[in-house]
């Protein structure tokens, strides 16, 4: 097979790209909607969001249909999309209380100021296959409503927003508090216009993180969580809502509400004592933020977060360097595909050093 | 169509999905020029820079690509090569989409480009003072064979305490009588910073001393741009009584146009299991073969 220096691999290539297109076509089902996309695989639309790095779920859809449902490719092209915007600026940093939640539970008191609100999940399903979705009827979303909750109009009034845990906590001086001064009057470091480097600082850290691909992060925080690592993660308050979205008017300098977005909030309490032996005894904590509903995103974030605050790594999860540099899933998959491209010059260079040293060991041998 | 003409044909399309000339944005390009000044001020040292994703992927080339889309202008000519080869799917695919974002003219011939990209090699042909080179970087960090943290092998750098990678060598030639590093060999810029000439074979290290053209090499997944300006010392590690060796291709000669002082692609025959060579450097081999 020969992708290459031969004449001719022009048009094999755009015959590559041609039946892949053809390939997507070629069913008997209608074309899929992008709308439908957005409104039935909302989690697969909200994880491509975060890890492609914008908001924007009409454009993620259609990026799911391009990429025939590659995760990783459709962020791809959300994120390839992203970097073609000049940067208009940035919006106004916010504390999240004020969050419109549709899900908010905390694992580390059985009842919390607000209550425990389980909100839409797949956490309580049994996970055993649906045939009937196999056929499903359209029936008015009138009649899916009375029919999954029949006393909808008995439901308590929503509150309009909850009280932090964590803060409760703060306020009795059992957590370590962050010096959150110091990170609100810099300006944010900037990951997309500057490069990272090392020690980061805590916004690049939090920037990173929240455009990392789930199953890198997922993997170094269960390696972490399983004991190459010293975080025993609670739970303190897991969020889904929507946060306003706020920006400064350039001259006048009043502030304009621009849209809302959704996101996943995690606050994981670590359960062993601060490390730094002259202040008293304390929990520390973990902070984790991405867009659209991921959970184990948000968890993950967390506890890699807290892993990392440790100055003297012990484990990968703990090493900010090596978290960091490893969890951008755009970075990890083009490299880990480029091994495709032909590298046969090099290799032909490689088969020459290798043939010269089996020559000299022969030669040694043989004396 | 011409670079002008594809500015003026994008302004009055408003149909079309709009990019700006060259892809990237204005203040982007900026950027990376003023990264590849610092690059061309120091030459050999990693500059780190904002690296934007391209629509191709992370590690196809995308440092290459955007020093190119960051210094190109309507009135240049670019060759795209990928292992020597214009034909290749990553020349292909760079070219692709090249022309689609700023239609200047592609050329294979060497001599009448004035901004060649490559991965994997420099032409045969000697380039000159008015031709730019810019390499695709895989990995930019030489030390990264004897030290993973970028943050320690910049310390490194920094001192110039490079008796760890001296060590590796001369550990090779006791284990192997050979240095094992195939391409992308260790090289000595401006008597000051050890630097990575990207994946190139050794063949063609000696063609990066006193270059005549400019030497620009990006690293997108890694944001790394360094640089060669002409004229400057590129030595490959050696030692006084173990000297730098290239490839060896004595007694053999390309199937196709007879050359003998060029880096040959080794071809296995399917059936027969015997080895031909033949020129890596296609649009050279070509030329030789015109009558």
């Amino acid at each position: 097979m020969a992708y290459v220096a031969v004449k001719g691999g022009q048009k094999a290539i755009q015959n590559s790209i041609n039946f892949m297109e053809y390939n997507r076509k070629k069913g008997n089902s209608p074309p899929l909607e992008t709308e439908q996309v957005k409104e039935q695989l909302f989690l697969l639309i909200d994880r491509i969001m975060s890890e492609g790095s914008l908001y924007a779920p009409d454009l993620a859809a259609v990026a799911i249909k391009q990429t025939c449902g590659d995760v990783l490719e459709a962020s791809f092209v959300l994120r390839a999309y992203r970097a073609t915007k000049s940067r208009v600026g940035y919006s106004i940093a916010h504390k999240t209380d004020k969050m419109r939640v549709i899900r908010r539970i905390s694992a580390s008191f059985k009842d919390v100021p607000g209550g425990q609100v389980l909100g839409a999940s797949l956490d309580y399903t049994l996970r055993l296959l649906d045939y009937t979705l196999v056929k499903e009827e359209n029936v008015n979303r009138e009649a899916i409503l009375d029919r999954l909750f029949p006393d909808l109009n008995k439901a308590d009034p929503y509150p309009d927003s909850f009280p932090k845990i964590v803060e409760l906590l703060k306020k009795e001086n059992l957590i370590e508090i962050q010096p959150v001064d110091s990170i609100q009057k810099e300006e944010p470091f900037d990951i997309t216009r500057e490069s990272i480097h090392f020690p980061a600082s805590r916004s690049a850290v939090l920037q990173t993180m929240a455009r990392g691909e789930t199953g890198g992060m997922l993997l170094l925080a269960y390696s972490n969580m399983r004991g190459f690592g010293m975080v025993h993660p609670v739970i303190g308050e897991l969020r889904v809502g929507y946060l306003p979205v706020e920006i400064a008017h350039p001259y006048e300098k009043s502030i304009y509400r621009v849209g809302e977005i959704k996101v996943t909030e995690a606050e994981v309490i670590s359960a062993n004592f601060s490390s730094d032996t002259n202040s008293i005894p304390r929990f520390s904590l973990g902070y984790g933020l991405c867009f659209g509903h991921n959970e184990t995103k948000a968890i993950s974030m967390a506890v890699l977060d807290r892993a990392m605050q440790t100055s003297q790594p012990k484990a990968a999860s703990e090493d900010q360097e090596f978290v960091l540099n490893h969890i951008d899933g755009i970075e990890s998959v083009g490299f880990c595909n480029h091994y495709k491209l032909p590298h046969y010059v090099s290799f032909q260079s490689a088969l020459d050093r290798v043939r010269f040293a089996q020559e000299e060991k022969i030669k040694e041998i043989k004396k | 169509m011409t670079g002008k003409e594809w500015i003026m044909n994008q302004q009055n399309n408003k149909q079309t999905f709009l990019y700006n000339f060259a892809y990237l944005d204005e203040n982007t390009k900026k950027e990376i020029r003023r990264k590849i000044l610092k690059a061309v001020a120091i030459p050999g040292y990693q500059v780190p820079f904002a690296s934007r994703e391209m629509p191709i992927g992370r590690g196809w080339g995308t440092g290459g690509l955007q020093l190119t889309l960051s210094i190109i202008g309507c009135a240049d000519t670019l060759k795209v090569i990928d292992q020597g080869s214009d034909d290749s799917v990553n020349a292909i695919s760079i070219k692709k989409f090249i022309q689609k974002v700023c239609s200047i003219p592609i050329t294979n011939d060497t001599k009448k480009a004035t901004v060649i990209q490559t991965r994997h090699r420099i032409p045969e042909e000697k380039l000159e003072k008015n031709q730019i080179l810019v390499f695709q970087v895989p990995v930019p960090e030489i030390l990264r064979i004897i030290e993973p943290s970028d943050q320690v092998t910049k310390r490194m750098h920094a001192e110039a305490d490079y008796s760890a990678i001296w060590l590796y060598l001369y550990e090779d030639i006791i284990h192997f009588n050979e240095i094992s590093i195939g391409a992308g060999y260790p090289v000595m810029v401006n008597q000051r910073y050890i630097m990575d000439p990207s994946p190139i074979p050794r063949f063609d290290i000696p063609k990066l001393n006193h270059s005549r053209s400019l030497l620009l090499f990006g690293a997108g997944r890694e944001k790394r741009i360094y640089a060669i300006p002409p004229f400057t010392d590129v030595h490959p590690l050696e030692f006084e009584d173990f000297t730098f060796r290239t490839e060896d291709f004595s007694g053999k000669t390309c199937s196709k146009c007879n050359a003998s002082d060029v880096y040959l692609d080794e071809i296995i025959d399917d059936e027969s299991g015997t080895r031909s060579y033949q020129c890596s450097d296609t649009s050279y081999c070509e030329k030789r073969c015109q009558p």
